[in-house]
C-alpha cells in the first residue's frame, strides 16, 4: 500500500533530551573495537581543541533513529515496520556530539516515494544541544518491501 | 579540531591505509547492547532465517562505524569527518562460528573540494566474503 504523500514534510514534536554519558560512549567505542582516545580519555580530547571526550561518528544513530520511532509508529502513516530495511544513512555535522551534551531530535518526513512496489521513506533527524545549537543531521532511508516481494 | 593530514599533502587518488574488521556473533551481541539495537535477526539464526535472510546478519550500523575507522584512524580527530554516508547494499553474513566475517575497507581521496575550507572527499569501499557491503560510501573530510 502506498504511503501518503501528504505526510512530506511532516515534523513531529522534539524529543525529550538524552544525556550522553561518557560511559556510554566507552561502551560504544568498544562495541565497534576502536580504541581511539578521544573517546575516553578526556586529556587526549583537551589536546584535539574538544572540551571532552567525543562519541564516534555514527553514535548519534542510536539517538536519531529511537526519534524516528514517532514516523515509524506513527499510526496515520501506516508504515509496516515488519517490512522496514535501513537503505541509506547519512549524516552532516557541525560538530561532534560530546559527553555531556543534552540532545533533542526533531524528525521531519522529508521525501515519500513509491518505487516497484516499495515505499521509500527519508526521514530528517536534526539534532540539536541544550544551547539549542546544531550539533547534527541525520537522514535514514527507510524502505518498506512490497508484500509480494516475500516468497 | 586537529586533523594530523594536511590539505596540502594529499592529492585525488591519495590512499588511506586499508583495514579489515572481523566481526563474530559475540561482537554483534556487544554491539546490540552498546547501540540499543536488538532486532533478532543480528543474534538469533532462526529468526533470521524464518524472515528469509541466509543467516544472522551483522547491524549495517555496525559496518558503517568500522568503515568510518579508515578515516578517522587516517585523520586522528574524528571532529574531522563533516559528513559521512553510506547505503546498505549487501547484508554482512556472520556464522556462528570462531571466525565469523570479515569487513575490509579501503578508501582514497577522490576529490579536493574546497581550499580555504580544506575539505576532500573520501570514497570508502567496504566488503565482506567478496561481496561490496556498503555503496555511495563517502565522506567530507575538514584536514588540517
Amino acid at each position: 500500500m502506498a504511503l501518503d504523500q501528504s505526510f512530506v514534510g511532516r515534523t513531529y514534536p522534539p524529543t525529550a533530551p538524552y544525556e550522553v554519558g561518557r560511559e556510554k560512549i566507552r561502551e560504544f567505542a568498544e562495541a565497534i573495537g576502536d580504541a581511539n582516545p578521544v573517546y575516553t580519555d578526556t586529556e587526549a580530547a583537551k589536546a584535539l581543541g574538544h572540551p571532552d571526550v567525543i562519541a564516534p561518528p555514527t553514535f548519534v544513530f542510536a539517538i536519531t533513529f529511537q526519534a524516528a520511532g514517532q514516523v515509524v509508529e506513527d499510526p496515520q502513516l501506516g508504515l509496516d515496520y515488519s517490512r522496514v530495511v535501513h537503505g541509506d544513512q547519512k549524516f552532516t555535522y557541525t560538530r561532534p556530539v560530546r559527553a555531556g551534551d543534552r540532545l533533542t531530535v526533531t524528525s521531519t518526513i522529508e521525501t515519500i516515494k513509491s518505487l516497484a512496489g516499495n515505499d521509500i521513506l527519508d526521514v530528517r533527524g536534526e539534532v540539536y544541544d541544550e544551547a539549542g545549537e546544531h550539533v547534527v543531521t541525520a537522514v535514514t532511508k527507510l524502505v518498506a518491501r512490497a508484500a509480494d516481494e516475500e516468497a | 579540531m586537529t586533523a594530523k593530514i594536511s590539505y596540502d599533502d594529499v592529492e585525488v587518488g591519495t590512499e588511506l591505509p586499508a583495514q579489515s574488521f572481523p566481526v563474530t556473533r559475540a561482537t554483534l551481541v556487544r554491539y546490540a547492547g552498546a547501540s540499543g539495537d536488538f532486532n533478532p535477526i543480528h543474534w538469533n539464526e532462526k529468526f533470521a532465517k524464518e524472515v528469509g535472510l541466509p543467516d544472522v546478519i551483522a547491524h549495517g550500523m555496525f559496518t558503517m562505524a568500522e568503515a568510518a575507522r579508515v578515516i578517522t584512524d587516517w585523520t586522528g580527530d574524528p571532529a574531522a569527518v563533516a559528513e559521512y554516508g553510506v547505503r546498505f547494499t549487501k547484508p554482512v553474513v556472520v556464522p556462528n562460528d570462531d571466525q565469523g566475517a570479515v569487513i575490509e575497507v579501503s578508501g582514497k581521496v577522490a576529490a579536493k573540494l574546497d581550499d580555504d575550507a580544506r575539505t576532500v572527499r573520501v570514497d570508502l569501499t567496504a566488503t565482506s566474503a567478496g561481496q561490496k557491503v556498503l555503496g555511495m560510501s563517502r565522506a567530507v573530510v575538514r584536514l588540517a
